[in-house]
């Protein structure tokens, strides 16, 4: 495979050609998958003899937990790639997929937070896991914000791409923490590639389409919102050249 | 169909209604504002385009 074909991408119209194409079978994909992997984890999985039915929490809570995680690294890449090449579309994939991270981590928050309650007895404890998802959250809102408040969008990908260099430390932290510090309410992770350490295949398997989902829905919303960045750039790059004459 | 979710129904459910909701509310959103972006930027070229600007 030749990698420097995907450098062509990097021209906003062969990106947004492409990736229009390809965006409504990622909609039906992600709507497939999110379906049924909901809809077999909510009606057809048995309950956990410890937990009972807040085990049904599983298929949100993880695959967001993930999502929150997964999607600050992939604008910490895409951060990287406009920093080192300049290259306008990176630069927006990273801004359009914040939202969606922020809404992943709130999801991953809460949902954590109403299990917590009937398991742990509380809504929050100051928890490494849940502390370091808690400043990830507020990292996304910075990070947000920032690209809000600054007017010149090539100063705006500057600096956010510093700003997400620095978040990458919690975004690690959010996925280490348990690991790092052997303390707190938040178990250890719940999926593993090793056998004897992962859960019941019967919670296994819904899980795994549930994360197909969330991953495919991420897919098809920062494809959009990233077409979407493409076409505000250039609007208000037009208006500025009318404005000069 | 609803399968017995016991003493935990109110937790399991108030999580898949915070959940679906954000999830809904996102893409409804992210839809709306490409939407409204392409409209505009539709205007402006076809504008442009009718003052014979490139």
């Amino acid at each position: 495979m030749n990698l420097n074909a995907l450098w062509e991408y990097a021209n906003p119209l062969k990106f947004m050609r492409t990736t229009e194409r390809a965006l409504p079978y990622f909609w039906v994909a992600a709507v497939v998958c999110l379906v049924v992997g909901l809809v077999w984890g909510f009606f057809f999985t048995p309950d956990d003899f410890r937990q009972g039915s807040t085990v049904k929490i599983f298929y949100l809570h993880v695959p967001s937990a993930m999502m929150a995680i997964n999607i600050w690294v992939m604008m910490l890449i895409t951060s990287l790639v406009w920093i080192v090449r300049r290259h306008h579309v990176s630069a927006l994939a990273a801004r359009a997929a914040a939202p969606i991270g922020a809404v992943m981590t709130v999801i991953a928050l809460a949902t954590g937070a109403i299990w917590g309650q009937p398991m742990w007895g509380t809504w929050w404890a100051w928890d490494p896991r849940l502390t370091s998802f808690l400043i990830l959250f507020l990292f996304y809102l910075g990070y947000i914000a920032l690209w809000e408040a600054i007017e010149n969008d090539d100063t705006a990908a500057d600096l956010t791409a510093v700003l997400c260099l620095v978040g990458s430390v919690f975004a690690l932290l959010s996925r280490y923490a348990v690991n790092f510090w052997n303390q707190g309410l938040h178990q250890g992770a719940s999926l593993s590639l090793d056998k004897k350490e992962n859960v019941a295949d019967v919670f296994w398997f819904p899980a795994l389409v549930s994360i197909a989902g969330f991953v495919l829905l991420f897919i098809a919303l920062v494809i959009l919102r990233t077409n979407t960045e493409i076409r505000a750039r250039r609007m208000r790059a037009l208006l500025a050249r009318e404005r000069l004459g | 169909m609803m399968p017995d979710l016991g003493k935990y129904a109110e937790a399991v459910l108030s999580s898949y209604a915070v959940s679906i909701l954000l999830i809904v509310a996102l893409v409804v959103l992210s839809v709306r504002r490409s939407r409204k972006v392409r409209a505009q930027l539709d205007d402006i070229e076809t504008r442009r385009k009718n003052h014979g600007e490139g």
